[in-house]
């Protein structure tokens, strides 16, 4: 008698191999997408031959033909006679980063602060700190940018009876206007020793570092690095005589001539991007210093640390790590918000050269996207720059 | 010998010195404990002081409660015109839809609601019966209720309704085939495909309701609907992509969901808002025409889903390795892995984040007025504007912050309940 030998193994299904099923998959959305692109880029291309509109960027080089932003709140100087929408893109891009960079920096220190606050053991102090997070997390930005705007700034008297503050600055409906610096030769030397502070500060902290590794010594570094980044300078400043005059504005007409003037749109801005996203950071810090335990408070208690030390030493560095990657998300967010400047005018990139350029050349795609191009490529440098700094602050594992 | 005194009998208890218990001692350890925290209270206690009475002089005392237009307001107190908003409450709320049909918001929103309080709470009956008919039932309700039959031509003639039906029993057909020889993903589609089949036969349908167009939509109604629809597309597009965003098998998928995802969230929404007003009539065919709102419902529902995606990914991020393995090893497919073992565990998870994603995005629907549909915002813009009610902002402002801030607020306190609800037993 013989055994016939049977292959028990029945032949696999190709459909269930993992592997070939992967490729089938990765095929068929792939030959999904591009065909769903072709078809866009069809219609799109039939649609704009019937409009008349011809794809491309020759329209940066056309004059624009409107004055995008307030003549005294112009900072690269567009000039609506013979400026292009190229002029009008920088124009924009300029005012974006500048309400971004400074919205970046008030929040944080309004985050911080209420942060703090919210910590507190004085219930009151507590009680308003929540008052305000809750308050203004809960409502729309929109919503808040407008009430800065046409429900503060513009409720202000209008220029003629300007709010008065010590005949230096002065505030109204349209503008908050203060005393311009006006740099006189030998101004370099103050820069110079401002940066020459800043450098001497940086190899001074390394030495107090490596000597109180060294010996155990400590060195004053705070007092120093005050004395070296601000005593320098003003100490050239008074040497070389003091090359720097105040320009004072003065009511002139119907207008406030000379000093610097910021616009009811950029102060309205700043104030709702500062407090919106303050808000949102005040949260990530008090819960990134509640998420150091208490036992490592009491083991600093117990080394003899003051609390002041505690906190700066033991407290806060554990903290930061928590706080450094939620906060990153919300400096992206205060700068994609900043978009928002649309609703009151303001000249960003969003509301010149994607609202005007856009209704004026009709050139959706191009526009979309480089305006798009700007946001990602801000997003990427500020997510590149916190990464960096997440790393330095991050837990160095085994 | 000396003698000495022992007490035989306890001293009776002290009371607390003054200074230390009751109202006094709270102050002097909450209050006044330190200088800097006396100064603060005392600061504080100052700015309540000055804010607080004309606050409430502002909107209650001096508040003028009717009125037909600003000049009555003007004349009948400093305050808030609490008249305006009484006057042009409807257009608060629903736009300029016709008053005839608020009964059908109004009925969509109760049902919601009343479906909603099950989910919410795990204490109320009625789960097994209220997530399915969230899920499946309720949208198509909703349609028909606010929209109105939405017409296909296809049901006109007689091949159109043949080729339907027949459309339907293969489908079903193919479902229940693979239901009895257990292959999940032929039953899942075949019933997946019945049932937009039927979705689509009972919007055309339509209960048989008047049609409104989607222009008449506005105040809070569009905000909610902007919300609402929203999440509904947002919820299962991000579970995709943050599947496909972790489809390490499938590199190229991998890579589509990866730039969708950080394109979107690294643009502002106004801009995404811009694309689906002025590209998205470019790509469409000739013929097919959507309107402001189908757009920014197009826009913002694919802004959501990037940002749902991320949340979804957090949550399958923090499932165990062994998870997946142990699904693997007991010979569960793909689809029935997530379906049973990997999203139940990662969605519990990511329920707050979804929360607080939902929070976020309701708060951005108001960036739909910039494009100028008429949400809450814009209609409060429009209120102050309207030759009627001219320089009325402070009390049109603090009408809709209040619907906003509660709304938001009451959502975010659920979420916190959630959290503590979730988080059992791993707290000190």
């Amino acid at each position: 008698m013989t055994i016939e030998a049977v292959d028990t193994q029945p032949k696999p299904n190709l459909l269930n191999d993992p592997k070939f099923r992967a490729i089938v998959a990765q095929i068929v959305v792939v030959v999904l997408f591009v065909s769903l692109l072709a078809y866009i880029g069809n219609n799109a291309a039939e649609n704009m031959e019937k409009i008349g509109i011809k794809a491309g960027f020759d329209f940066l080089g056309l004059q624009a033909g409107f004055m995008p932003t307030s003549p005294n709140f112009n900072i690269t100087g567009f000039d609506v006679n013979t400026d292009t929408h190229m002029d009008v893109f920088w124009l924009g891009l300029v005012n974006t980063l500048l309400i971004a960079v400074i919205g970046i920096i008030s929040a944080t220190i309004v985050g911080f602060i209420f942060g703090v606050l919210r910590l507190s053991s004085n219930p009151l102090v507590n009680f308003v700190a929540a008052a305000y997070i809750e308050g203004t997390r809960n409502i729309p930005l929109l919503l808040q940018i407008l009430v800065w705007y046409f429900g503060v700034l513009l409720a202000l008297p209008v220029v003629k009876n300007s709010l008065n503050m010590g005949d230096l600055v002065f505030l109204n409906n349209r503008y908050l206007v203060a005393p311009a610096p006006v740099f006189e030769d030998g101004f370099g030397f103050v820069v110079a020793g401002f940066v020459i502070g800043i450098i001497a500060t940086f190899f001074m902290a390394r030495w107090a570092r490596i000597r109180q590794e060294k010996t155990g010594e400590q060195f004053p570094v705070f007092f120093t690095a005050l004395g070296l980044i601000f005593g320098l300078p003003i100490l050239v400043l008074l040497a070389t005589g003091v090359p720097l005059t105040w320009d004072i504005p003065a009511l002139k007409g119907f207008n406030f001539v000379g000093g610097v003037q910021i616009t009811s749109q950029l102060t309205a801005l700043f104030l709702a991007l500062t407090f919106y996203t303050g808000a949102f950071i005040a949260e990530n810090v008090r819960s990134g210093i509640q998420a150091v335990s208490h036992g490592q408070t009491e083991a600093s208690s117990a080394l003899g640390l003051r609390p002041n030390r505690t906190m700066s030493l033991i407290v806060i560095p554990q903290a930061m790590r928590v706080i450094v990657p939620p906060v990153t998300s919300q400096y992206l967010n205060l700068a994609k918000n900043s978009s928002l400047a649309i609703a009151i005018g303001y000249p960003d990139i969003v509301n010149v050269f994607m609202g005007i350029s856009l209704n004026q050349t009709g050139k959706a795609i191009e526009i979309i996207g480089m305006t798009m191009g700007v946001y990602l490529t801000i997003s990427l440098i500020i997510s590149m720059f916190m990464n960096w700094y997440n790393k330095r602050v991050a837990l160095v594992e085994r | 010998m000396s003698k000495s005194f022992v007490r035989t009998e306890f001293h009776p208890d002290l009371p607390p010195p003054v200074s230390e218990a009751g109202i006094i001692g709270w102050l002097r350890h909450n209050l006044f404990s330190t200088w800097y925290n006396s100064l603060a209270t005392l600061i504080i206690m100052y700015l309540a002081w000055l804010s607080i009475p004309p606050a409430i002089d502002w909107l209650l005392i001096s508040s003028v409660w009717e009125a037909n237009d600003y000049k009555e307001c003007r004349a009948g107190g400093s305050g808030a015109c609490w008249g305006m908003i009484d006057k042009r409450f409807n257009l608060f709320m629903y736009g300029f839809f016709k008053a005839d049909q608020f009964w059908r918001p109004n009925l969509a929103l109760i049902v919601f609601m009343v479906a909603m309080l099950p989910v919410l709470f795990d204490k109320l009956p009625g789960r097994k019966i209220c997530v399915p008919f969230l899920i499946f039932g309720f949208p198509a309700l909703a349609v028909a209720l606010i929209r109105g039959p939405v017409e296909m031509s296809s049901f006109q003639t007689p091949v159109g309704i043949a080729v339907w039906v027949a459309m339907f029993a293969a489908a079903v057909f193919f479902g229940h085939r693979g239901a009895t020889r257990a292959n999940a993903i032929m039953s899942g589609a075949g019933y997946s495909a019945a049932y937009i089949i039927v979705f689509i036969v009972f919007i055309s349908w339509g209960l048989g309701l008047e049609k409104i167009e989607t222009d008449s939509y506005g105040g809070l109604l569009l905000t909610l609907i902007l919300a609402g629809v929203g999440i509904a597309v947002a919820l299962p597009l991000g579970i995709l992509l943050a599947l496909g965003r972790r489809a390490n098998s499938m590199p190229l998928i991998q890579i589509l969901c990866i730039g969708f995802i950080e394109i979107i969230r690294s643009v502002p929404l106004i801009s995404v808002l811009f694309m689906a007003q002025f590209m998205l009539p470019l790509f469409l065919p000739e013929g097919v025409k959507f309107d402001n709102v189908m757009r920014a419902l197009v826009g913002f529902s694919l802004f959501a889903a990037a940002y749902m995606a991320e949340v979804v990914r957090g949550g399958l991020q923090a499932i165990p390795k062994g998870q997946f393995e142990a699904a693997d090893s007991l010979g569960l497919n793909f689809y029935l892995n997530m379906r049973l073992i990997v999203l139940p565990q990662a969605l519990k998870i990511v329920i707050p984040g979804i929360v607080s994603t939902f929070i976020g995005l309701f708060k951005d629907t108001s960036l739909v007025s910039i494009i100028g549909l008429a949400d809450l915002l814009l209609v409060a813009k429009q209120s102050y504007t309207d030759s009627n009610w001219l320089g009325l902002e402070h009390t049109a402002y603090v009408f809709i912050a209040i619907i906003y801030f509660i709304i938001c607020f009451s959502m975010s306190r659920y979420s916190m309940y959630l959290e503590r609800k979730l988080h059992t037993g791993h707290k000190r």
